[in-house]
């Protein structure tokens, strides 16, 4: 009968305070842990950026950015290829992968959602999302290297396409199955045609996401290496032939940095600070995108 | 199933529903509607959740169609023209037959845009005409006032009750005959209803009002005649006054007076 009394009874408000001790105890216990796991991942990140900052500002000058990589143990010489040649491919494989991969995002959250074609396409785009980039690289290597007996620019344009578009396909599909029903319906509701209901509601309702799905597509492929050794391969000097092999900063420092050259090591470090920063820049550039969002 | 419809003969029908019979994959959820709509009057549809009234709303411009597992069986006349009829283009019913919904869904554009956005599908106007067209949506829907310094920011911007209002706005900018409103006022505090009810007492004029509510007052309020579905069934449909003094059917009291539902 006394467990039915209105009133709390005192071994059960000792009961419910030992609870409330355990309760606190476990969070405690949750708060450090995790405290613990964010203190180890900025560790190694500071570290990171420290180390980026300190061997590779010492290098930084004007020089870097107007003269051609130079020969090992020379006086002169800078980035600027590399850098161009980054620019170029990696602005170039984003216009030609950000309009698929966006298209096949339209596809798969407002016209294929439940068919078999957009279940199987999701699969399919999963994997390649998960691919390593090497196995993309070997692959434009096969294909288009191979084929045309000739290292260059567009087969490094062609794999870092490959790397941008399931990254851009993802963030594209993600943000529009964000958007609530309520507003497809409302433009519907005006008599809209389902490509205007796409292209004037729901994409721009989207929009902050996908700009940050793309940001972060270019932020991955300026730093990808693997895909561009076997397709762009790399060149001494400047070129803005795209059937060339091309330089680029990634394959440079790869190169650079393993070679016994102070003067090449030097650069390769600069190369690392260049990268790190646009990258760094560009992930903010993300996050900014993202908080304008309402 | 029997069902009371007491509609004067003198007024002038602009919906007629027959037999409309409206299935979600397996479940039937309107069975075997018939009524008539009367020309400009506002007509409300009550009823517990789930009743169909809604499902209901959604038949009257085909908005159901976006959804495979859903379909629609029976006729539903707008001026003696089968709205169902696949041949006919959606566009053009949605036109006429315009709609708003539950919670403001303002899109991601400036008020003005938000307004001229259906006007542009149908036609080309000049910008001054375009003006002249968003100032006269924006005043019938009451808002003008309260946005006209601000055409140019984000609909998103604006209050639940304004973006509401502006909805409405979006939906009379395109000139449509019939208006649905979806339970417009659920998601709005107590003077944006007062608002919007007082929008839909003088719309009646121009359009033909159909209102789905969950408050019984706002029923007996602002409409000229009460549906009362249940079930997927209409029980009783005639002029609000007579549904709510002296309902026909026991059914029907129990729900008004709050026994039921």
């Amino acid at each position: 009968m006394s467990n039915h009394s209105i009133k709390f009874s005192a071994t059960q408000q000792a009961g419910r305070l030992a609870m409330h001790r355990k309760r606190k105890l476990i969070n405690v216990i949750a708060l450090l842990l995790s405290f613990g796991a964010m203190a180890f991942g900025v560790f190694w990140l500071v570290w990171i950026l420290f180390e980026t900052f300190r061997l590779g500002v010492g290098g930084l000058a004007l020089s870097v950015f107007t003269e051609m990589t130079p020969p090992p143990m020379a006086d002169v010489g800078g980035l600027a290829n590399a850098i161009f040649g980054s620019i170029v491919m990696a602005g170039l494989a984003t216009l030609l992968g950000t309009p698929i991969g966006v298209m096949a995002g339209i596809y798969l959250a407002e016209y294929g959602q439940k068919s078999w074609l957009g279940h199987a396409t999701r699969f399919i785009n999963d994997i390649l999302l998960s691919a390593p980039s090497i196995v993309i690289g070997l692959f434009i290597y096969a294909v288009v290297v191979a084929r045309f007996k000739s290292f260059s620019g567009i087969a490094g344009i062609l794999a870092l396409a490959l790397i941008v578009i399931p990254v851009v396909i993802r963030t594209t599909e993600n943000m529009l199955t964000l958007i609530p029903n309520a507003l497809r319906e409302a433009a519907y509701a005006l008599g809209t045609p389902k490509w205007k209901v796409i292209s004037s509601v729901t994409l721009k309702a989207a929009r902050s996401g996908v700009i940050t799905g793309i940001l972060l597509a270019i932020a991955r492929i300026s730093g990808e290496t693997a895909p561009l050794l076997f397709t762009a391969l790399s060149n001494q000097f400047w070129t803005s032939d795209l059937t060339q092999p091309m330089a680029s900063l990634p394959v440079t420092i790869f190169k650079f940095a393993m070679s016994p050259y102070q003067n090449w090591q030097q650069l390769a470090w600069v190369g690392v600070f260049l990268i790190t920063m646009s990258v760094l820049l560009l992930n903010i550039a993300a996050r900014v995108f993202l908080r304008n969002k309402h | 199933m029997d069902t009371r419809v007491d509609i004067p003969s003198t007024e002038k029908i602009k919906i007629a529903v027959r037999d409309l019979n409206f299935y979600y994959g397996g479940f039937h959820a309107l069975k075997k509607i018939n009524m008539d709509l009367p020309e400009h009057k506002v007509t409300a549809f009550i009823g517990p959740s789930g009743c169909g009234k809604s499902t209901l709303l959604r038949v009257f411009n085909r908005m159901f169609e976006l959804y495979p597992e859903q379909r629609a069986e029976g006729q539903i006349l707008l001026d003696g023209e089968n709205v169902l009829d696949r041949r006919l283009d959606v566009s053009l019913i949605r036109a006429k037959v315009g709609m708003v919904f539950q919670k403001p869904t303002p899109f991601p554009m400036s008020i003005y845009d938000n307004v001229a956005f259906g006007v542009k599908l149908f036609e080309t106007l000049p910008r001054a005409e375009m003006d002249e067209r968003v100032e006269w949506a924006l005043k019938k829907a009451a808002l003008w006032n309260e946005v006209k310094d601000k055409l140019e920011q984000s609909g998103a911007g604006l209050s639940g009750g304004q973006q509401q209002r502006l909805c409405i706005a979006r939906g009379i900018a395109i000139k449509p005959e019939v208006l649905l409103l979806d339970e417009p006022t659920s998601a709005l505090d107590p003077i944006s209803t007062g608002k919007i009810e007082e929008l839909v007492h003088e719309l009646k004029t121009d359009y033909t009002v159909l209102i789905v509510t969950h408050n019984m007052q706002q029923a007996a309020r602002c409409s000229d005649y009460t549906a009362y579905m249940y079930l997927g069934d209409l029980i009783e449909f005639g002029a609000t006054k007579e549904v709510f003094t002296k309902p026909k059917r026991k059914d029907t009291e129990d729900y008004i007076t709050g026994r039921f539902g």
